[in-house]
């Protein structure tokens, strides 16, 4: 050794002071942001925030009720056609390993984790919006679903695979019928993953904009009907925060906070979930 | 008598042989269900680039390589050049990797080695997936009304035209967003190093940071540029807190500091307003290339990972 072991330590030491600096460094900009929104957002909450549609510009006051109706209908309708697809799309993949289709799924599963959200905007106007003539709720709600989708089925085979194999082949030693086997044994088994999986899903596309975009669009009424234009938090939060005036400002940070909230709180969730139904074999 | 209880016994056989036909059939509708969705999956994914294709055709027959390199993007005179897109996207997703990429090693190296366990490692592993939480938006918001008066007042100093929006903005922004991706990876692939190898080293008289560097790093350097090349598909496809904050000019940038436009954003901003079919499919190309991009991206990056997990 040509060097002095001082100084090797002494370098050692400062790398771990630089890797430790670095590591709290990164989390400051994260408890900025929250400390903004919730600063910000919280003195713009009150109750008729909640119940009441924007005013227009000009006039103060006025809330966010479309956005909130709409967000919360968007996603469940999201989930609603998510959820089938991708449980089954998981079961498929855990059960078959090795064969072509599978192998073309699972890439086909990645492709889709990793399509940028606008492109999946586009393509769903082509889809959807473009035949019926309209923009609606209804396109953005397969376009979330699209993005849900790798998610969901990612989760659900991940989930499965851990499970011993002889939990299915007692089901099937009793004579139990193959979908019973899955649906009734190996499924709820795993049911804490394929629940975050599915938790976690909703939290990642609810504060999705970029494929509102072009399909559901925004509408300044409160709107319950899938087929119209419908307004969403993110998009609501878009469009205020870039317009110039001070009223739209600010409904747009008690927008941000009631979203931040929110995703917030499915987080947590998806935590307590994994927790408390942890597999144990 | 007899008679009867045979005929009872010849429904009950029945009643069972059809139950079983039932459970028969319904576990081949489920197998095939299972099978059809498998495969709905694959048509989705060939559907959604035949769409690109098919409705960037118009484009691309009519202006070919010159949409990649064509410096003005003018649609009210009928001229469609990427150039300043193209340019604008590396720029923002290169310059936001520089600025991830200490922050992130960090975090997996400190996370990974130093302190696997503890509540301070903990509750930095929850902030580290809570900024992959937070919606895009968000930060674009956060962007526009913290960050963006924060760069202008620094480029007053250093006597650049204050615009505070820009590339450094976007790039800014999206290295804070892209630095759970490469993080989580790293620290997962860090762990895997096999302690043998680390005590090998120890005996021989290392330090901490001679066993990182010759140990730890080198073992597990694909999966490092595995979540690299992650954070990078994820911050060229991001869209909304760039459009926030980039400033949407198709005028090419001089300087890092110059507002601009990336493939995403000039999307997000004239994909509705996009008249004519010209413009509208030059939009979609523009779409094309950044899925092509990003999938071929992440496909290399999962399969570097699955070679790290699997060997």
């Amino acid at each position: 050794m040509s060097q002095n072991i001082k100084y090797r330590l002494g370098k050692s030491i400062s790398f771990k002071g630089l890797v430790i600096f670095f590591s709290i460094l990164c989390t400051i900009p994260l408890f900025l942001i929250l400390f903004y929104i919730i600063r910000e957002g919280i003195t713009k909450i009150n109750w008729d925030f909640l119940v009441n549609l924007p005013k227009p510009v000009g006039e103060t006051g006025g809330g966010i009720l479309n956005a909130l109706v709409g967000s919360l209908l968007i996603v469940f309708y999201a989930a609603v056609i998510a959820i089938p697809f991708g449980i089954m799309g998981g079961i498929y993949l855990s059960e078959n390993k090795k064969s072509w289709l599978a192998y073309w799924c699972r890439l086909s599963v990645d492709v889709l984790q990793g399509t940028p959200s606008i492109v999946v905007g586009i393509v769903i106007y082509f889809w959807i919006v473009k035949p019926l003539g309209t923009f609606s709720a209804l396109s953005g709600s397969i376009a979330l679903a699209v993005m849900m989708l790798p998610i969901i089925v990612r989760s659900t085979e991940e989930t499965l695979k851990l499970l011993p194999s002889t939990l299915k082949e007692a089901g099937l030693a009793l004579g139990l019928p193959y979908h019973k086997v899955m649906l009734r044994i190996i499924l709820p088994c795993g049911f804490s993953g394929v629940l975050s999986g599915i938790i976690l899903a909703v939290a990642r596309i609810a504060g999705e904009t970029a494929p509102l975009l072009f399909t559901a669009f925004g509408n300044p009424f409160l709107n319950t009907d899938v087929t119209k234009p419908m307004h969403s938090l993110p998009l609501l939060i878009f469009n205020y925060a870039t317009s110039p005036y001070d009223e739209w400002h600010d409904l747009a940070w008690g927008a941000a906070f009631i979203l931040l909230l929110w995703i917030l709180l499915l987080n947590i969730i998806t935590k307590i979930t994994t927790r408390k139904w942890k597999i144990q074999f | 008598m007899g008679n009867f209880i045979i005929i009872k016994m010849d429904v009950w056989k029945n009643i069972k042989i059809k139950r079983s036909f039932r459970q028969i059939r319904m576990e081949k509708l489920f197998r095939s269900s299972l099978v059809l969705i498998a495969l709905s999956i694959l048509v989705l994914v060939f559907a959604f680039m035949l769409t690109l294709i098919v409705h960037s055709l118009p484009s691309i027959k009519a202006l070919g390589f010159g949409f990649l390199y064509g410096k003005t993007w003018d649609p009210v005179a009928n001229i469609y050049g990427t150039y300043p897109f193209l340019l604008g996207t590396l720029l923002t997703s290169f310059l936001a990797l520089l600025i991830s990429i200490p922050f992130s090693f960090s975090i997996a190296i400190f996370l990974g080695e130093y302190y696997p366990r503890g509540w301070f490692s903990e509750f930095l592993k929850n902030a580290i997936e809570l900024i992959a939480a937070v919606p895009s938006v968000i930060y674009g918001f956060w962007g526009l009304f913290v960050l963006v008066p924060i760069v202008r007042s620094i480029e007053l100093k250093l006597g650049i035209t204050p615009y505070g929006i820009g590339i450094f903005t976007s790039s800014v922004i999206l290295a804070i967003m892209i630095v759970p991706y490469a993080a989580s990876l790293g620290r997962e692939m860090i762990r895997m190093v096999p302690s043998s190898l680390k005590e090998a080293a120890y005996s021989l008289g290392a330090t901490r940071w001679e066993v990182i560097k010759m140990v730890v790093i080198p073992y597990s350097k694909s999966g490092l540029f595995a979540g690299v090349l992650l954070s990078l598909g994820r911050a060229l496809g991001e869209t909304m807190a760039v459009t926030m904050v980039i400033g949407n000019t198709s005028i090419i940038p001089k300087s890092i500091f110059d507002p601009g436009n990336t493939m995403a954003s000039v999307i997000a901003n004239e994909f509705t307003e996009a008249a004519s079919t010209l413009y509208l499919s030059s939009l979609i190309e523009l779409g094309l290339i950044l899925f092509l991009v990003t999938v071929v991206i992440n496909i290399i990056g999962k399969r570097v990972i699955k070679r790290f997990t699997t060997d």
